[in-house]
């Protein structure tokens, strides 16, 4: 199967490298950055354009733009990998639209399209006959997309708790280990690299909300926004509160909830016992289901890394190219 | 509450049936008898849950059956929860926010763990709220939700038990 790939940052990077590693049957026809691109029908030497874009910053030809390979290069797949803008989703939104207009399947890790513009790319992709899959907008390397459309084909879904944000729980995992200030482990987690300079997004809880509403669209199609999601972020925590919990034999973690019966959608730090499958050390991620049939399922992993994202999108592309596409 | 019967057959049958006669729910019967027990009395000791007032009615209907009760330990508020509210709470008024609580009559609280660190720096407490029912347990979380957002309070609440 061809694939174009648009972005190469830590994830686009990813992709890449296993791809070039692996024998997955896919050859990358056409690859971009933000300021240059590269064509290939016949297929990228991806190696190669690793080791310049490593050297150079660049990975091909200043006058081809990502929008060029989009629209003209030959392949069955996008893997749209570009940093992700919450606020207008663009321009990996209008990238997205063309590919599916030109009949092309949509793979992607960027999570503003999505929980903006989710109904309108699936009806796009649907009237067009193609896939449009996000596996790597949550919870990363977890396989929470797949679980529900086909490990849980048929559950209805009554309800789903997460530990959605990796830099929160890392954070929280050091205050309540090493009692540490919020400030100080916020510091640790800059440190390792869990952390933005700027932590908003991450510590006021919107990128867990924003998983969150692609959640809750993909399970209950009710059309949920960001500003629907009740949310609270954990940058006001203390040391104490952590302590205080600790005493009790709980601790505290930041919860994305959605119970359409109770008609809650909510981010917020709750307690919560020690030994709660949700309770997992670090960056790790978690998902508890609670479905009719299959009752209560708990899905632990990384929620974040390039190979660990990448493994989700390969995921992606090669459910395509089973579904779809001859495996070449 | 400990009951003190007869030791022979179908008395501990007896003794359960007003239970659920007064509409009371049976949580544990323990009873042990002691190996070296030689009297016919047996001790047994019961956990229930009963409706609001009735517990009169099965005084009256356990010694008519010829039980005695040794004791009865009554635990009117049977739902906990336990939050942890961060903020300025003394300078918000903490006895007012335990009070909002307290003042339902549905629901108090229990207890209260706090921590003061250096003067206007936020404070940190763990409260056990303690109600009649789960319903009431709800609306007592409402109240303080409501009075948290007044007073600037982050109030932590418990992850519900799942199912």
């Amino acid at each position: 199967m061809k694939v174009a790939l648009i972005g190469l940052g830590s994830v686009g990077r990813g992709v890449a490298e296993m791809i070039a590693k692996k024998d997955l049957g896919l050859k990358i026809t056409g690859i971009a950055d933000s300021a240059t691109g590269l064509i290939d029908d016949d297929g990228i030497d991806v190696a190669k354009v690793l080791a310049t874009k490593k050297k150079t910053g660049k990975c091909g030809n200043p006058k081809i733009t990502a929008a060029d390979v989009i629209k003209k290069a030959d392949y069955d797949a996008l893997i749209e990998v570009t940093p992700t803008n919450a606020l207008s989703g663009e321009p990996a939104t209008g990238y997205m639209k063309t590919a599916l207009a030109r009949k092309k399947h949509v793979v992607t890790s960027n999570k503003g399209p999505v929980a903006l513009h989710y109904k309108e790319l699936r009806a796009l992709a649907e009237k067009n006959g193609v896939a449009f899959r996000y596996e790597a907008t949550v919870a990363g390397a977890i396989p929470i997309m797949h679980t529900l459309e086909h490990g849980l084909g048929g559950n209805e879904i009554l309800a789903l708790y997460g530990v959605l944000n990796g830099t929160c729980n890392f954070i929280l995992t050091r205050m309540a280990d090493e009692g540490l200030t919020y400030e100080q482990a916020l510091m640790e987690a800059r440190e390792m690299g869990y952390a933005e300079a700027d932590p908003t997004y991450d510590v006021q809880g919107i990128d867990a909300a924003i998983k969150l509403v692609i959640l809750a669209n993909t399970i209950w199609g009710n059309g949920v926004k960001l500003g629907d999601v009740d949310r609270t972020g954990i940058d006001l925590l203390t040391a104490d509160a952590l302590r205080l919990a600790e005493e009790e034999g709980c601790t505290i973690r930041l919860i994305a909830e959605a119970n359409p019966r109770k008609k809650l959608i909510r981010v917020s730090p709750r307690i919560i016992g020690k030994n709660h499958p949700l309770v997992t050390e670090g960056t790790l991620n978690a998902l508890t289901l609670e479905t009719d049939m299959a009752k209560e399922i708990t899905l632990i992993g990384r929620g974040a890394g390039s190979i660990e994202t990448a493994s989700a999108i390969i995921g992606d592309l090669l459910f395509i190219q089973d579904r779809y596409v001859q495996r070449a | 509450m400990k009951l003190e019967m007869k030791d022979s057959p179908g008395q501990l049958v007896a003794a359960l049936k007003p239970i659920s006669d007064v509409g009371g729910n049976i949580i544990a019967v323990i009873h042990q008898r002691e190996p070296d027990q030689e009297s016919d009395i047996l001790n047994v000791q019961i956990v229930l849950e009963l409706p609001e007032g009735r517990l009169e009615k099965l005084v009256v209907l356990l010694q008519e059956q010829g039980v005695h009760i040794q004791r009865v330990n009554e635990e009117r508020l049977l739902y906990k929860r336990t939050v942890i509210l961060i903020g300025h709470l003394m300078h918000t008024d903490l006895s007012d926010t335990v009070d909002q609580i307290d003042s339902t009559g549905f629901a108090e609280v229990s207890e209260l763990s706090m921590s003061m660190p250096a003067v206007n720096e936020r404070s940190s407490s763990r409260i056990t709220i303690k109600a009649l029912s789960k319903q009431d347990m709800e609306s007592a979380l409402t109240i303080l939700r409501r009075v948290s957002k007044q007073k600037s309070l982050l109030l932590i609440e418990p992850l519900e038990e799942i199912a």
